[in-house]
């Protein structure tokens, strides 16, 4: 790694004191999860099947206070990385490959807890599951909310995680795959202007379904990780949160070299605030 | 298409479910030859290479010479019904429980006397018959004698019905349905009459071409399975296991890999998760109930059947990683035979050639359509066999195998096909 990229400039760090404070003097807190189950039900993301596959989540009994281990019960499981509610590090995009500190095991420890700025797009993706957040609904956001502070999360919440059959919230057609996401100049803006710590989705990639076709293809991928950004995908219970004032917790496994992994991403919301 | 069965009566619930019995299976070595043989659905008979006697039954040295060099020959079973009788009586539970038996004394054309049973379509002795060989329900070859022409079929004939596992009036569990192989055989059972059939389905946000159409079929049903889950296909037995009459696996993850040509193992160990572990996790879960009801009359469990690979006998190097994994399928199916097999289960094991399927596009022909591989599935059951290699190229590559095992591979790692 050579000096400079070292000293390039990483995203900001929270100031922890700060959100906590205000979240004691709020008068109580709220804790919401943000995780879905992880299971062999729920759905993997899909490629062609020419390339390599993530494997979905899989677990096998080692003993069930049987024969094979009388007075315990455990499993081994498996899967890919980016499975389930997941997090995504910049290592995991070709244009962060060479960002420093990129991998799960070297993730600075004080992005794990950021605040998160919750843009309601539930009514949009609604009603058109190709719906993509563009730098209006931004501005739009921000002129009710305020800015987006530099080193939030930036969750964009569409209430896909309520389509529970795994059919329809893989929405996946002789086209690929129909889910909501952001335009190229949202993520732009979103890296370059506001400094996010990154992007968070309730659908299986932050990127749109049909990002493949975008210029560049994966725009939230390759301009978030690009910049040393994350992602969140698989989120749940976005509706819960307030706009504005949720504290997240985002701690992944810590993975030598890792790309990604589950995790229990939990949201701190001060007990005054509603939700969005 | 076959007459529509009599539709079985439903069982009483209130009477014992009966355990199987079967017939005597105890066989010396030599003897084994002739299920060897009856097992491919042939019938073969030692002939000495020394005097050219034919021999039965089998034996160590030839009756004629006493040369030990016996080689087994096919035969094409021609002769004379010369008497027959009907057993009325049988120490045996397994013939005690079905009497009468009807039964007589072939002089075959190639010299030798051998008993039989008789086929209720052959004339009454004396005249000309025709023997095959057929497996009884222990595995076995026993003999047959039908009309002299044309193949007799044993599902015509009440008693000889138990060697076959007829799918007619079964219900039948094929664990794949989104395949071009999955949706062949679905469709030729339908038309040999299974009574009911159960579709696997995995991953139900991929759609399959042709599958939506399934759901059209009468006597059909989707359900879910994904036999790289567990807990998938224990759920699917604790549902349906217990009506299974016939599980047809036709799970396959077919990818074209040599070994150098993929890097890593993700992709072999989901062919082999597929192939191999999908075929344990369907065993763990499934045959325990199969084999409970092997006796459940009329419609008892009464088969298994693996579509393989004829990669499995021999490694074809530019699929490398799929043979291997054929290959460790079939020999838990060798295991798999071992356990059903005191039940009277008969595992049945097709090995095809290259399938016409999008996975093997550059495969050059010929290629077994899965119209002509899932025909083979059925007449697999309609008939008493237990291993299939339906196609030109499979039935080369058995001889090749046969022959000279070594030269094959050989062969094929110089990319012969």
């Amino acid at each position: 790694m050579t000096a400079a990229k070292k000293a390039e400039v990483t995203t900001p760090a929270t100031d922890l004191r700060a959100i906590l404070s205000a979240v004691m003097a709020s008068g109580g807190i709220r804790l919401v999860d943000l995780t879905q189950t992880l299971s062999p039900d729920f759905p993997p993301i899909v490629l062609p099947p020419e390339m390599g596959q993530s494997r979905p989540f899989r677990m096998e009994e080692i003993s069930r206070y049987d024969d094979r281990g009388p007075a315990w019960y455990w499993n081994n499981v498996s899967f890919g990385e980016h499975t389930g509610t997941h997090f995504d590090a910049p290592i995991h995009w070709i244009s962060g490959r060479d960002r420093p500190n990129n991998s799960l095991d070297t993730l600075p420890l004080e992005h794990f807890i950021a605040p998160a700025c919750v843009i309601d797009c539930s009514t949009e993706a609604g009603a058109d599951a190709d719906f993509l957040l563009t730098t209006g609904h931004i501005a739009a956001w921000e002129k009710q909310h305020g800015r987006i502070v530099a080193g939030s999360w930036v969750l964009m919440r569409t209430d896909w995680s309520k389509r529970t059959d795994p059919v329809a919230y893989q929405n996946l057609d002789e086209t690929g795959q129909h889910t909501p996401g952001p335009d190229p100049d949202c993520v732009r803006l979103l890296v370059k202007e506001r400094d996010v710590l990154g992007f968070g989705t309730e659908t299986i990639g932050t990127d749109a379904g049909q990002a493949a076709h975008f210029a560049p293809p994966y725009p939230c991928h390759y301009y978030m990780h690009g910049a040393g950004k994350y992602g969140l995908q698989c989120l749940c219970n976005l509706d819960r949160l307030p706009a504005t004032g949720a504290l997240v917790i985002a701690a992944p496994l810590k993975i030598l070299d890792g790309s990604g992994s589950p995790l229990r991403v939990l949201a701190i919301v001060p007990a005054s605030s509603g939700s969005g | 298409m076959p007459e529509p069965a009599k539709r079985p009566k439903r069982k009483n619930p209130v009477l014992r479910t009966r355990q199987p019995t079967l017939p005597p299976a105890s066989r010396s070595r030599v003897a084994l030859g002739l299920t060897a043989a009856a097992a491919r659905g042939r019938l073969e008979l030692q002939v000495c290479h020394d005097c050219g006697a034919v021999q039965y039954p089998p034996r160590e040295v030839c009756r004629a010479c006493l040369s030990h060099r016996l080689v087994w020959r096919l035969q094409d079973g021609c002769g004379e019904l010369l008497t027959e009788t009907v057993l009325r009586n049988a120490q045996e539970l397994f013939f005690r429980e079905r009497l009468p038996w009807r039964v007589g004394i072939v002089r075959l054309d190639a010299g030798v006397n051998v008993i039989a049973f008789v086929h209720t379509n052959a004339g009454a002795a004396p005249c000309r018959v025709r023997v095959d060989a057929a497996l009884d329900r222990a595995g076995q070859a026993v003999l047959i004698a039908g009309p002299e022409h044309g193949r007799p079929d044993l599902s015509e004939d009440p008693k000889l019905r138990e060697m076959t596992c007829d799918p007619r009036s079964r219900k039948i569990l094929v664990t794949d349905g989104k395949s071009a192989l999955g949706q062949a055989v679905v469709r030729a059972l339908g038309q040999a009459g299974a009574e009911h059939i159960w579709i696997g389905e995995a991953e139900p946000w991929k759609m399959a071409p042709g599958f939506e159409a399934l759901r059209e079929l009468p006597k059909a049903m989707i359900v879910p399975l994904d036999v790289t889950d567990g807990n998938s296909v224990r759920e699917l037995a604790g549902e349906i296991g217990g009506k299974v009459d016939i599980l047809v696996n036709t799970c396959d993850c077919h990818r074209t890999f040599s070994i150098a040509s993929r890097r890593g193992i993700e992709t072999a160990q989901l062919e082999m998760d597929v192939n191999y572990f999908g075929l344990l996790r369907l065993a763990q879960e499934f045959a325990p109930v199969l084999k409970a009801r092997a006796a459940d009359e009329p419609t008892n469990a009464i088969a298994w059947v693996n579509l393989l690979s004829i990669f499995a006998l021999s490694n074809y190097p530019p699929h490398g990683t799929y043979s291997a994994s054929k290959a460790a399928a079939f020999s838990l199916s060798q295991a798999l035979r071992a356990e059903l097999g005191p039940a009277g289960v008969r595992v049945i094991n097709l090995f095809p050639g290259p399938i016409d399927d999008e996975w093997d596009q550059l495969g050059q022909p010929p290629k077994l359509s899965p119209a002509a591989a899932a025909t083979a599935v059925v007449e697999a059951l309609e008939g008493s066999l237990e291993d299939v290699y339906p196609g030109d190229v499979a039935r080369d590559w058995l001889a090749r195998h046969l022959d000279n095992p070594k030269a094959l591979e050989r062969e094929l790692s110089e990319g012969a096909q």
